[in-house]
């Protein structure tokens, strides 16, 4: 419980700079990133990712991880309400997060733990923080469990999914 | 790294493909390193990248490790930048494809003008009145040689004290060990040397040395082949990864059961197990217990009673009758000596390490009971800094090794009693010319020497006693900068006689040569470019003696140089100046490092050991290293040959896969040899500090930082994760000192006082803690104390002090994580 304490006094001052930050990268995303890929001005900095509806935030209960995909089909991921907010968390209660399933060190995938709230993978046990955007608590990746950055759409209670944070296991580019 | 975080290159299939072994931890992973010009890439299909791959396609998973850390752009000397992508080896018998938290980032910690790395050493360094000013290297070395002559002719060898690592992979290899030693101990001839980690010239396996057993003597297989294997302060998931899940857990999971049964046919083969001997519930605990908990024992001892366990279990399975009587006859001597000298019956032994008794029975059942076919068991025995830097290192190696003699864990496959090792190996060096073991540390607090010159290393993170060692140096240094503040306009002739004149006042001229300015260099009037591999050629062996070749496939940055090619000018530099003095006898001292390459210092060192007209060398290689080429070895890839090397044939090097499997020691009668190693206690001076403080201090390693963090600490991504020294509490002491999770505090007893930031881990003992060894911010060496054991090896697991709230919160202004790095499964 002191650990959650501490993060929340934190997120009191710290929580609102991490949702403008997120508020930026999605508007550079809207502005070309949903369109097919033939109709990207040259200069392209986002994937072409898209955009995607993955869940009502009505519908998360907390702690209960509710399986999608993104940005396609082979790109297994979960969201997640964690039940109190979180860095980058969107949705009402800025709580709501989702991450790959693809362990980014070798794409076993890991299982979500509800008490400790972390992500444990089974192949070689890294463990991320599924409260501090995938931080790799400890373990053998050499970067956090891939973000899918969020949006949160309040008249239809959406999130969205629309990017990735960090290279997706098994792939060269987030996008095939 | 690339700029984005979602995407990387593919190397072209032209890309050039050359072999790199891990320069990190001992185990040495083999990797690749693919090299392209910036501004190309390969494509998505098989036939357009040089991994073969489809990345049209989501690769399966453990198909591979390719992440963002895996990839660079670098500045070559041709002024061109390319793109480097290091990746592991599947056709490595090491690692088998797997990459770990350290050996992932290889490419990472590659130099580049704008990157983390681009705080690299690109000239030397001059301290002057105005502090920190490149220099070339023809002055540095006429100052750095100047001196060394002045003290050499003035003092003797014994006022030129060197700081210097003697092992292999970054910072050593067979190159630089042989080129540093033959400077120091054939050219200089110095005593007052000491190692990287350790504050004499000494070994760090004295004890089983003595027996007759070199503490590398079994493969990584014959963890797979195991019936147990007993871990002793040891934890091997963080510290020598993939040599762990690559072959000690497919052992446990069940994976090896096939290849036990073929190598020991007509032998009971029940599932492995795993036996841990080490006061903390260490992530290799719980990853163990996590793949199958009811084969993992873990025997919590008491701090520093090690000797006492072994020496239960010693006497316990004599009387069980779990000993090779045949076996102690035939090939050991100096056994009922042993036995009666270690002699301790379970209830004590229980009673000074707080195991229970049912627990040791268990243990020893495990470990040493013959097998349903009547077989002893094959257990291995695996050992690192817990009894290393444990209390008295040398009777804790030659307890263990009296208990692995006696149930005959050593020369059979599937046993062993090995050290698991820090960093590589890669020795090869004439003889240390002192008589004695000298406390090369003490000497200077005491106001011996007037020139040191830490290569790479840096005690001032890693020493016992650190504040006051680090205190002595600065105030003998400080002198020397005065001096050197004043010394407008002097050549580099008139500089060494105005220093000289600081030395003799009791000041300290203090080389730093290394590939960062590190906290040693605060202290330091001159820095030395160095370089590391992949910007040099450089021979190492791993935990199993497996010898490669790590390949250039980039410059060093600006004039940074290969540790063996400095040394050489060093030398050559000597030479000259007795040269042009006439002092033929002395110029002929720094004859022999006429090296162009780091190639040249290979074939001079390795490959000269034990052939004839060749001077004393002492070498991991022995007498056969000879038979090694540049040639052969990059001919035999990652997977290298296994030391020593036994015939090259077919276009292949031999090798041995285990030591002592006749039964035949390194001893003069071929014996090996029981040594009496009595229960000692807790030494004085630390039983004092566990008297008046109330916390135990074990600290080590944490996986994802690399010794002193000289990388990591210019890593936003590291550095964010670890921004100082972590201490583990356990929650109920922490909560009695008003502590939270992330709160920074101090540690303090009567030898110093340092800081780190606090994680509650649940399973660490009330009374206990762990604090992260060597980090520069928060020196857990400021508050070890300066006991040694007979060949001062420090015991720098075992210290106590008090621990004081200092602040709040450090988590909220670095985002780290302070969840348990090893919780386990509910």
């Amino acid at each position: 419980m002191k650990n959650g304490i501490a993060r929340r006094d934190f997120l009191r001052t710290g929580g609102g700079i991490a949702a403008g930050a997120a508020g930026v990268v999605t508007q550079l995303a809207d502005a070309d990133a949903a369109k097919p890929a033939s109709e990207r001005h040259a200069g392209a900095t986002v994937l072409p990712y898209g955009r995607k509806v993955i869940a009502r935030a009505k519908q998360l209960a907390p702690g209960v991880p509710v399986r999608f995909a993104f940005p396609d089909e082979a790109s297994p991921c979960v969201v997640i309400k964690n039940g109190r907010p979180v860095p980058g968390g969107v949705g009402p209660e800025r709580d709501i997060a989702a991450f790959s399933s693809m362990c980014p060190h070798m794409g076993c995938p890991p299982a979500y733990d509800a008490k400790e709230r972390v992500f444990r993978c089974a192949c070689h046990f890294s463990l991320f923080d599924a409260e501090m955007g995938g931080q790799m608590v400890s373990g053998q990746a050499t970067t956090d469990l891939p973000e899918v950055i969020l949006e949160y759409d309040a008249p239809t209670d959406g999130v969205v999914a629309v990017a990735v944070r960090g290279l997706l296991y098994g792939r060269c580019a987030n996008t095939l | 790294m690339s700029r984005y975080s979602d995407r990387i290159p593919l190397p072209p299939r032209t890309a050039q493909k050359t072999l790199l072994t891990c320069h990190f931890c001992i185990v040495g992973c083999g990797y690749h390193a693919y090299k392209w010009p910036d501004g190309t890439e390969g494509g998505r299909a098989p036939s357009e990248n040089a991994l073969g791959l489809d990345f049209r396609r989501q690769q399966a998973p453990l198909a591979l490790v390719m992440t963002p850390a895996m990839h660079n752009v670098i500045d070559d000397a041709d002024g061109r930048r390319y793109n480097l992508m290091v990746l592991p080896d599947r056709g490595c018998s090491v690692n088998g494809g797997l990459a770990s938290v350290r050996g992932g980032r290889l490419a990472s910690v590659l130099y580049n003008t704008d990157g983390p790395t681009g705080a690299r050493l690109t000239t030397p360094r001059l301290r002057t009145g105005n502090g920190w000013v490149d220099t070339s290297w023809e002055d540095a070395l006429a100052l750095y040689a100047g001196l060394t002559k002045k003290i050499l002719d003035n003092d003797g060898p014994e006022g030129l004290v060197f700081n210097c690592f003697d092992h292999g992979g970054a910072g050593g290899g067979f190159e630089n060990t042989w080129a540093t030693g033959k400077l120091m101990f054939s050219a200089l001839r110095t005593p007052m040397v000491r190692i990287h980690n350790r504050p004499a010239y000494n070994s760090e396996c004295h004890a089983t040395r003595d027996m007759g057993i070199s503490e590398l003597n079994n493969s990584y297989e014959d963890a797979e082949l195991a019936d147990t294997i007993v871990c002793i302060g040891a934890n091997p998931y963080e510290t020598q990864t993939n040599y762990f899940l690559a072959h000690w857990l497919p052992n446990l999971s069940g994976l090896t059961a096939d290849k036990r049964r073929q190598r020991f046919a007509g032998e009971t083969i029940e599932p492995a197990r795993f036996l841990f001997i080490d006061p903390r519930r260490s992530a290799s605990v719980v990853v163990s217990s996590i793949t199958a908990k009811d084969r993992v024992l873990h025997l919590d001892i008491a701090p520093g009673t090690d000797i006492a366990l072994f020496n239960g279990l010693f006497t316990y399975v004599i009387e069980k009758g779990w000993i090779d009587k045949a076996f102690i006859a035939a090939s050991t001597t100096g056994f009922d000596k042993a036995a009666a000298a270690n002699r301790l019956s379970l209830a004590e032994t229980s009673q000074i390490t707080g195991v229970p008794i049912a627990k040791l029975e268990q243990a020893a059942a495990w470990a040493y009971k013959p097998k349903a076919s009547g077989h002893l068991p094959r257990t291995m025995h695996a050992y690192e800094k817990g009894i290393i830097w444990g209390n008295d290192n040398y009777l804790c190696q030659s307890a263990l090794v009296d208990l692995v003699l006696a149930t005959h864990n050593v020369g059979r496959r599937g046993t062993g009693v090995v050290r698991m090792g820090g960093h590589q190996e890669g020795y090869t060096r004439p003889p240390y010319p002192g008589k004695t073991k000298i406390f090369v540390d003490e000497e200077l607090m005491k106001g011996k020497g007037r020139m040191l010159t830490s290569w790479a290393c840096n005690n001032f993170q890693t020493t016992c006693n650190a504040e006051a060692y680090r205190s002595a140096i600065h105030r003998r240094a400080n002198l020397v900068n005065e001096a050197m503040a004043k010394a407008r306009g002097a050549t580099p002739a008139q500089m060494v006689d105005l220093l000289y004149e600081a030395l003799r006042r009791g000041g300290l001229f203090v080389t730093s040569i290394d590939l960062y300015s590190t906290m040693f260099a605060e202290a330091a009037q001159l820095l030395l470019p160095a370089a590391h591999p992949g910007e040099m050629n450089l021979t190492s062996m791993n935990g199993e003696r497996r010898m490669r070749l790590s390949q250039k496939f980039m410059s060093p940055p600006g004039s940074a140089k290969p540790d063996c090619l400095i040394a050489a000018d060093i030398a050559n530099t000597l030479k000259r100046m007795y040269q042009a003095q006439g002092n033929a006898e002395m110029a002929a001292r720094f004859v022999g490092f006429e090296w162009k390459t780091e190639e040249d210092a290979f074939n001079d060192g390795f490959r000269r050991a034990g052939q004839p007209g060749a001077p004393p060398i002492d070498s991991q290689g022995g007498s056969t290293g000879h038979l090694a080429t540049y040639e052969r070895l990059l001919a035999m890839g990652n997977n290298g040959v296994q030391l020593p090397i036994t015939a090259y044939t077919g276009g292949k090097l031999l090798g041995t896969e285990m030591l002592y499997q006749e039964g035949t020691f390194d001893t003069s009668d071929g014996k090996a040899r029981f040594l009496p190693s009595p229960w000692p206690g807790l030494p004085e001076t630390v039983a004092a500090q566990k008297r008046k403080r109330r916390f135990w201090i074990n600290n080590g390693r944490i996986n994802e930082v690399w010794q002193t963090g000289y990388h990591e600490r210019h890593d936003p991504m590291l550095r964010g994760r670890s921004p100082m020294s972590l201490l583990e509490m356990n929650p109920d002491d922490a909560h009695s000192l008003g502590i939270s999770a992330g709160d920074l505090v101090e540690v303090f007893n009567d030898y110093g006082s340092t800081r780190a930031y606090v994680r509650i881990e649940p399973s660490i003992k009330p009374g206990h803690t762990f604090m992260q060894f060597g980090y520069d911010k928060g020196v857990v060496g400021d508050v070890t104390t300066n006991w040694t054991d007979r060949n001062i090896l420090p015991y720098y697991k075992g210290t106590w002090a008090d621990v004081r709230r200092v602040g709040a919160d450090a988590s909220a202004l670095h985002r780290i994580s302070l969840k348990s790095r090893r919780s386990e499964p509910a």
